[in-house]
């Protein structure tokens, strides 16, 4: 049974998180999703680094057999990356290449002291040597292929996740 | 109808003109180009999109800022860039354009960046590779003699949709040489599928293309009376190097009349920009004063040159 209460599990990364961030965190949320995900976060944990948004269509291993995504969103990086500690936020955890797609962008800002990974919900295929390290759920089995999950965002910032067919 | 700058699936294949592009593309382009402006304020200014790829800058005649732009944009692509100077190649021995292209296909070229000193260059190669099948060559106009300048074309509309924010209730005027000029053809075309609801052409006689109007434009003779309440001013560079005969008394004399003045954009809306796509001739179309007041967005149209070509590049690539 897959638990789509996208809240309670933001509720539950928040809950993991807090011992471990100080302050001085910096979040950067992969689009669309992450960067929702990663608002909330920065919210609750009432971090003081300025949030960051990634987009990784310039960084994706599949520019030759897929193209370029339609319309690609701006990346913004509003702190030093030189040293910083960095968590990047995600929606869900599947094949890895978005997450190394996005650990090469943050290379091209400066050199981070660490990164570390945090997502709501790992639904397993991994297809690279990736590993979140704050993770709200993990599906018991992989998800097929044929299906996906999507995180929306309503007007009052309440996230949801709904199973589609890929 | 037929455009044989788009694939079967509607794609864009080549750039060769912005004539006859669906608005939806030519907003895809500006879209597109908005994330890469960002790439240039990295410490690593490059992202890996087309590592790999051999781009061929292929100049016949001579250009500083285009060339450059082409070449940074493809750099930052991680693109291979290799720049002919033609003056001192095979055509210089009489290799025909063809034969040149041939060969340079027998290197892997991906993509092919021309400029030529003769209307419909571009679109030849473009024909020629679609005849040998090579559709995975892909071609960009660079500026074609009078006919069009695209990526100039784009980086004017991206810069009009930063500053202004939207097409659809602006009054822009073009200003000079419009008969000589590549870029006002591709200007008035982009502006026109936009939505911009006026656009003017304002210039001599001598220097308007005869049937104009059936562009889509209003013509003004008097430059004054063309420059009330524009919201953008687009001037043109004298092209004398493409004017055969007397077109013009003297370039004092073009100064005089149609050279832009604090004065003359005094008319024109208090917040209107001012454009111009360089070479500047100081003193001759537009004057120092303006060319560095606050008004001009010159500078920034080079920058976003860059980004917009980017967008192209990546997007003919994909």
């Amino acid at each position: 049974m897959i638990d789509l209460d996208a809240e309670a599990l933001c509720e539950a990364l928040i809950a993991q998180m807090r011992p471990q961030v100080s302050p001085e965190t910096a979040l950067v949320g992969i689009h669309t999703g992450g960067v929702w995900l990663a608002r909330r976060l920065h919210q609750a944990l009432k971090l003081t680094t300025p949030l960051g948004a990634i987009d990784v269509s310039f960084y994706r291993d599949d520019f030759q057999s897929k193209g370029l995504h339609p319309r690609p969103q701006r990346t913004q990086i509003p702190f030093a990356m030189e040293g910083a500690e960095v968590i990047i936020v995600d929606d869900v955890l599947y094949t890895g290449r978005t997450t190394r797609a996005a650990l090469n962008e943050l290379f091209d800002y400066g050199r981070p002291a660490r990164v570390e990974l945090a997502v709501l919900i790992d639904r397993g295929g991994r297809e690279l040597p990736i590993c979140a390290r704050y993770c709200a759920h993990t599906l018991p089995a992989p998800l097929p292929a044929s299906q996906r999950l999507e995180l929306t965002c309503d007007e009052a910032d309440k996230l949801s996740l709904r199973l589609l067919d890929a | 109808m037929h455009n044989p700058q788009l694939n079967k699936h509607g794609e864009l294949q080549h750039l060769l003109t912005l004539d006859g592009l669906p608005r939806e593309i030519l907003n895809a382009i500006l879209d597109t180009a908005a994330p890469f402006t960002e790439v240039a304020e990295r410490e690593v200014k490059k992202v890996p999109l087309l590592r790999g790829k051999s781009i061929f800058n292929l100049f016949f005649e001579n250009s500083t800022r285009t060339r450059t732009t082409f070449e940074i944009a493809a750099k930052r692509l991680s693109a291979d860039v290799v720049n002919l100077n033609i003056s001192t190649s095979s055509a210089a021995k009489g290799e025909s354009l063809l034969d040149t292209v041939d060969n340079l296909c027998a290197m892997q070229a991906d993509m092919f960046v021309v400029r030529h000193a003769a209307s419909g260059a571009p679109f030849l190669i473009a024909r020629h590779l679609q005849e040998q099948d090579r559709d995975d060559i892909h071609v960009i106009n660079a500026g074609d003699g009078r006919h069009a300048h695209p990526t100039q074309g784009l980086l004017d509309m991206y810069t009009i949709r930063h500053f202004k924010g939207d097409f659809t209730g602006l009054t822009v005027a073009i200003v000079g040489d419009v008969l000589h000029s590549r870029v006002a053809r591709s200007q008035i075309s982009a502006l026109t599928t936009l939505g911009v609801p006026e656009v003017r052409v304002i210039g001599p006689k001598t220097l308007l293309p005869t049937d104009v109007e059936r562009m889509g434009v209003r013509v003004f003779h008097d430059m004054r009376e063309g420059l009330r309440d524009v919201d953008v001013v687009m001037m043109l560079r004298l092209q004398n190097e493409r004017m055969s005969g007397a077109l013009l008394p003297s370039p004092q004399e073009f100064y005089k009349v149609w050279g832009l003045t604090a004065d003359k954009l005094a008319l024109a809306r208090p917040d209107a920009i001012v454009m111009h796509p360089g070479p500047m001739n100081r003193g001759v179309e537009i004057d120092s004063a303006v060319a560095d007041g606050a008004q001009a967005v010159i500078l920034p149209q080079v920058t976003f040159g860059i980004a917009v070509r980017m967008a192209v590049m990546s997007m003919l690539a994909s």
